[in-house]
């Protein structure tokens, strides 16, 4: 990587050196620009954060009240040492931006994690013309293409209706941070109350307090009559599945809604009883109608099938380069999003704390990944350390 | 199609048994006859081959999904099967599902053998436009095999037994041996009240569980018989119509495969079925299963081969005496038929009986325990004298009891991703042992053994220490110990350790041992040095 280049991959972030900015960095940093809320591209410690505006609830949920964080809307520039930044619909998930920096004539976009589709929540995604265009590649294999998104809702809504006659409950697991009010806005509610695990929950009244159109959920407490689940769609995030907070709803049909869940692999490797294909990351066309519309000259890949996806790249006439990134890495990050939900200290969740059982908590560590993290220092410095 | 797919689809996606038989059982009382027996067909693994070839299937896929070969090929890895990874790639079906029926499909593939390259190729890519996403996926399977969904023999069986309202050990007889779909009519196969003429048909084998606890636990010694539990392939021998058959445990007719087996037919009375152990046999003793090893899969057996690798075969139980079937007499008559049989047989030493182990205490097969691996057994065999012989792994009646794994510490060195249930996961793994000049040399190949939280660990440290790719193999940084059991070890030529282990398993997960702290070759040839 040249030294002059707009934006340098360091190993610490997509880092802008004339400005002296980050973007998503995983170590704490003096200035840090955030794509989206998702705890592998927002980590705890820097000095000063940027975001989207619609990020800051969020943000504030996961990082500390307290942080230093300027909001900004999409669209509006903001100048540092000459460099212009503007943020982007990304369509992720709420307050989700692609990065634009511009200068000296040069335009370069750090996409973060995107989806072209319209989720009725999150700002829909709209292409950035630019020279560069750095992108993920979570799904970046032929073999990821999605359903439309009403496809999926219905079959959603078939499965808590066929549920409902069998008088089981319909536990549903997702991300708590996207996929979760993506969920809400589109599938029909077939009931008033609306049960949700606490990592839920809490994200759900944060959203609320801050003025977002979105139901209310009711937790999923010790005290909650088990009767009442029959029938009943009940929210959860992912892994729940292997613990025991989930026997209490029994009988129960188990759903997953996941991009993961396209492959029968995946599927069975879940034991869910349904999976739901359902990503909020580009699939195949997608990524690539992104990167055509960017009218980029130069695309580095990130997270994902970074070097499949960067030969693709480079085989079509479009030179790509790969990039190795702390994003999302080529497994399921949804593990360790659970555990930082649950440890992320608020109101709310304190209030409610009782209520949850120990065990969810404690089955979503295994034990490598403690490992790694205390080995390299400039891994996830992240909410787990974190109380508020 | 829809209904087979659907069928397919959903025992795939349930991992309990009372829900798969269910959802079988449905589909034997709804689907046409005709479907019923290729459902089945399908079911015991009896698949017809289409004679496609696989690299131009691939080919062809690629070329409707208007990607370059590499780039299928890294999506075949990603998904760890074919069939799947096709129905993934071609581009979205327009089609709601076919209206044609399994067997109208299957009589489309029968079509295939006859056709030049050209024609099979068109005669696919129409198929594939006809079906919806899952039926591409369950077509792909009947085309090119290996089609496995879970569902064992004997829960077919039973899905069967229950639909038909038959007994299920009449349902698993009645599926066994040679048949082909051309050749009969469910009708003709499941249905049918009276004697059938299959001639070749052996009963279901009788598994033993293995023994938990203490011996002693199975109450008094002289209710039971104790034999050598032999390492070689289990077999029934068939004598009827004045044709003798060998059938081998996986369901396999192997008759030609054993031609000093031959003479049996001369000793046999018409009507008889023995079950028993092939196994290597030289200087009236048997050998290691590896000798055995380099004749099976073998095309042609040369002089050579039948010369140093000669088989015997260790008769320890009769199903069928002039015709009749006797499963439901107890081990000891059982035993007494067999003897008589074998008494008749003129001295040979290639036809002969597993013997009984004399013991009146459990404390004196204890001490005999320890002999096993210089009598080149397992372990024992302990079955209850009163028992019948029954259909499949049952527990209560027969038991093995085998010795302890011969095992190492071992450090992970190559990884590779699984296929199906466990694509995406990184579950086949190359372990290593410290040569000489301090180099990790790989002796062995284990894909089993670890809890599926363990598994997840692991794979998530490989994906976190890649050192270098080769294709779809990744060589790891060298750090995570495990114990590798394994059955047997030989010397061998084509092993860079010039080590061959038998069965190597993952016993346990060394996580206080250092990679250093792993075992050396010199270690394994100790091994290799003792049981000689």
């Amino acid at each position: 990587m040249p030294a002059q280049s707009l934006l340098q991959f360091t190993g610490k972030s997509i880092y802008c050196a004339v400005a002296n900015a980050h973007i998503d960095p995983w170590i704490p940093v003096d200035r840090a620009i955030i794509t989206h809320a998702h705890s592998d591209h927002a980590r705890w410690g820097s000095k000063h954060y940027l975001a989207h505006k619609d990020s800051e609830p969020i943000l504030r949920l996961r990082l500390g009240q307290d942080i230093s964080l300027q909001t900004v809307e999409y669209y509006e520039k903001f100048v540092i040492n000459g460099v212009t930044f503007s943020l982007h619909p990304a369509g992720h998930i709420v307050g989700s931006a692609q990065v634009r920096v511009e200068y000296k004539g040069e335009v370069w976009v750090a996409s973060g994690d995107y989806k072209l589709e319209n989720d009725n929540f999150a700002t829909p995604y709209e292409p950035v013309k630019c020279n560069v265009f750095i992108t993920e590649s979570t799904f970046g294999l032929p073999i990821y293409k999605w359903q439309p998104q009403h496809e999926v809702m219905s079959e959603i809504d078939n499965w808590w209706r066929q549920n409902k006659s069998e008088d089981k409950a319909s536990v549903l697991m997702g991300y708590s941070l996207g996929k979760m009010q993506r969920i809400l806005k589109n599938i029909e509610l077939q009931d008033k109350v609306i049960y949700a695990h606490g990592a839920i929950y809490t994200l759900n009244e944060r959203l609320r307090q801050a003025g977002f159109d979105l139901p209310e959920l009711t937790l999923v407490t010790k005290e909650t009559d088990r009767k009442l689940f029959r029938g009943s769609l009940v929210l959860a995030p992912p892994s729940v599945d292997s613990s025991t907070w989930i026997k209490k709803f029994a009988p129960y049909s188990l759903g997953y809604c996941s991009g993961w869940m396209a492959l029968r692999g995946a599927k069975n490797r879940r034991a869910v009883d349904q999976g739901f294909v359902l990503s909020d990351h580009v699939d195949w066309p997608d990524l690539n109608t992104a990167v055509k519309e960017s009218g980029a000259e130069k695309v580095y890949v990130t997270h994902g099938y970074t070097s499949i996806y960067a030969r693709y790249l480079n085989e079509n006439g479009i030179e790509a380069g790969e990039v190795h990134t702390m994003y999302g890495n080529e497994d399921e990050n949804e593990e360790e999003e659970v555990v930082q939900d649950i440890s992320a200290g608020t109101e709310a969740y304190e209030k409610h704390k009782e209520s949850l059982d120990d065990e969810v908590i404690i089955d979503t560590k295994p034990s490598p990944k403690q490992s790694q993290k205390e080995k390299s220092p400039s891994g996830d410095l992240g909410a787990n350390t974190h109380t508020a | 199609m829809k209904q087979f797919a659907e069928l397919f689809m959903n025992l795939d996606r349930t991992n309990k048994t009372n829900a798969k038989v269910e959802l079988m059982k449905q589909y034997f009382l709804t689907a046409s006859d005709e479907d019923k027996l290729w459902a089945l067909t399908l079911f015991t693994g009896r698949r017809p081959s289409f004679k496609v070839n696989r690299t131009m299937v691939k080919e062809w896929a690629a070329e409707e999904a208007g990607i370059p070969m590499w780039l299928f090929q890294e999506s075949y890895h990603s998904v760890g099967d074919l069939g799947e990874t096709i129905s993934l790639l071609l581009p979205k079906s327009k089609v709601d599902g076919s209206d044609k029926s399994l067997t109208e499909w299957f009589y489309y593939l029968g079509m295939l053998p006859g056709m030049t390259d050209e024609e099979k190729r068109d005669h696919i890519l129409q198929a594939w436009m006809q079906l919806s996403q899952h039926e591409t996926f369950v077509f792909n399977k009947l085309l090119m095999g290996s089609f496995r969904i879970g569902v064992s023999q004997t829960l077919v069986v039973r899905a069967l037994a229950e639909a038909t309202e038959t007994d299920s050990n009449v349902i698993a007889h009645r599926v066994m041996g040679q048949w082909e779909p051309a050749g009969t009519t469910f009708e003709q196969l499941i249905l049918d009240k009276g004697e059938n003429d299959n001639a070749s048909r052996p009963y279901p084998f009788f598994l033993a569980y293995p023994i938990e606890g203490d011996v002693s636990g199975l109450g008094n010694p002289e209710d039971w018989f104790a034999e050598w539990k032999w390492d070689g392939i289990r077999s029934q021998i068939i004598y009827r119509n004045n044709e003798l058959f060998i059938w081998t445990r996986g369901e396999e007719l192997s008759t030609e495969k054993f031609p000093e087996l031959h003479f049996l037919s001369e000793i046999l009375p018409n009507g008889t079925v023995l079950d028993g152990e092939i196994v290597s046999y030289m200087d009236d003793k048997p050998m290691p299963f590896n000798v055995l090893q380099t004749r099976i899969g073998r095309k042609n057996l040369s002089k050579k081969v039948l010369e140093e690798a000669p088989v015997a075969f260790l008769a320890y139980d009769i199903l069928e005496v002039n015709g009749v079937d006797i499963r439901n007499q107890t081990q000891q008559q059982r035993r007494a038929e067999l003897e008589m049989i074998h008494e008749k047989a003129p001295d040979q030493f290639i036809f002969n009986l597993s013997p009984l182990i004399d013991f009146k205490e459990w404390s004196v097969l204890r001490e005999l325990h320890t002999l096993s691996r210089q009598n080149i057994a397992e372990g024992f065999m302990i079955k209850r004298k009163e028992s019948t012989y029954q259909v499949g792994r049952k527990k209560g009646d027969w038991w093995k009891w085998k010795i302890d794994p011969l095992s190492v510490d071992a450090v992970l060195i190559y990884a590779q991703k699984g296929s199906g249930r466990r694509a995406e996961l990184f579950t086949d793994y190359t372990f290593a042992v410290w040569g000489e000049d301090g180099k990790l040399v790989p002796f062995a190949k284990a894909y089993s053994g670890l809890t599926d939280v363990e598994i997840g660990q692991v794979d998530y440290f490989i994906k976190r220490n890649v050192l270098e790719k080769f294709g779809p193999v990744r060589t790891v940084k060298p750090e995570l110990v495990f114990e590798i059991g394994f059955e047997g070890i030989n010397e061998s030529s084509r092993h860079k350790s010039g080590i061959a282990v038998r069965f190597p398993r993952i016993l346990r997960w060394r996580k206080d041992k250092k990679a250093e702290e792993a075992d050396t070759l010199e270690a394994l040839k100790g091994i290799l040095e003792m049981y000689k």
